[in-house]
């Protein structure tokens, strides 16, 4: 079966994708800004590229996975360097979730019932918007990771080498934050 | 035998395993420390409820972010800036 060789018009990119990369963007940095930004790089640094496009995917495919990898190199700026603080203070948050010798829940942070447990859909707008602070106030790491695996199902091995983390490091990410969003939630919905 | 007990009896390691089982499947042991904390522990029990919850609803929320970004639309100004900035790098290459 012969496939179709995909081509690339550069003169047609901002008419034909300009908006689905802004979008692309948005919902996974929710910053104007810093989305228009990475459009205009994504289509310069394409354009110093094209000549090695192989026309296996489409250009649409092409230039998102650009795009991607400059998002990803977001995630990681914003969480070097000053942003380890904020991690470091949500670990010490942690530390008082269990007893430290038994790893038994404190009864302070033991989780209650506060009304997710049976779903009512009635509910899950107002819901929702508290999920959205409470994802808001994760530190930056742990958020671009739950991102990566939650909204683009990436691998846990892409998100690990990505991210520069260890597998362990990994899996410690992804359970800190879920303990942070279910405080959070059971904190702000009663 | 520790070891076990361990997890038997830790409810921060089993909540750990909640969140890993929710992503890839658990090897066998950690399927059996897992099943045997649940078993005697009400608010892991609890726990695992409302994990599972929020899981459906953090990726429901993810989707709605995009259907609702997929509505945005860049600026004219911008564009038009855009389309002019790739023209001169074409035309000087």
């Amino acid at each position: 079966m012969v496939t179709e060789k995909q081509s690339l018009d550069p003169r047609n990119w901002v008419n034909a994708h300009a908006d689905y990369l802004y979008a692309y963007t948005l919902s996974r940095l929710n910053d104007e800004e810093q989305a228009k930004d990475l459009v205009q790089e994504t289509f310069l640094a394409a354009l110093e590229k094209v000549d090695r496009f192989e026309g296996k995917s489409t250009e649409r495919t092409w230039l998102t996975a650009i795009l991607k990898n400059k998002i990803i190199d977001v995630y990681r700026k914003k969480s070097s360097g000053l942003a380890n603080i904020s991690e470091k203070k949500a670990e010490e948050e942690q530390k008082d979730f269990f007893e430290e010798d038994t790893g038994h829940w404190t009864e302070a942070h033991q989780p209650l019932p506060f009304g997710i447990e049976d779903q009512e859909p009635l509910r899950a707008k107002e819901f929702n918007h508290i999920l959205q602070l409470c994802m808001q106030k994760l530190p930056v790491l742990w958020k671009s990771v739950f991102t990566m695996k939650h909204m683009d199902d990436a691998s846990t091995e892409f998100i690990c080498s990505e991210m520069r983390v260890t597998q362990a490091n990994f899996w410690v990410i992804i359970h800190r934050a879920k303990l942070s969003l279910r405080a959070c939630l059971q904190k702000n919905w009663i | 035998m520790n070891h076990l007990k361990k997890v038997i009896y830790n409810c921060k390691q089993a909540t750990l395993l909640i969140e890993k089982r929710q992503i890839k499947s658990l090897s066998f042991r950690e399927t059996i420390e897992l099943r045997i904390h649940l078993a005697g522990c009400s608010m892991c029990k609890l726990y695992n409820k409302q994990s599972q919850v929020i899981h459906q609803m953090v990726l429901q929320l993810f989707h709605d972010t995009q259907q609702q970004a997929s509505s945005l639309v860049l600026d004219e100004t911008f564009k038009k800036e855009l389309q002019d900035r790739i023209e001169t790098e074409l035309n000087n290459t």
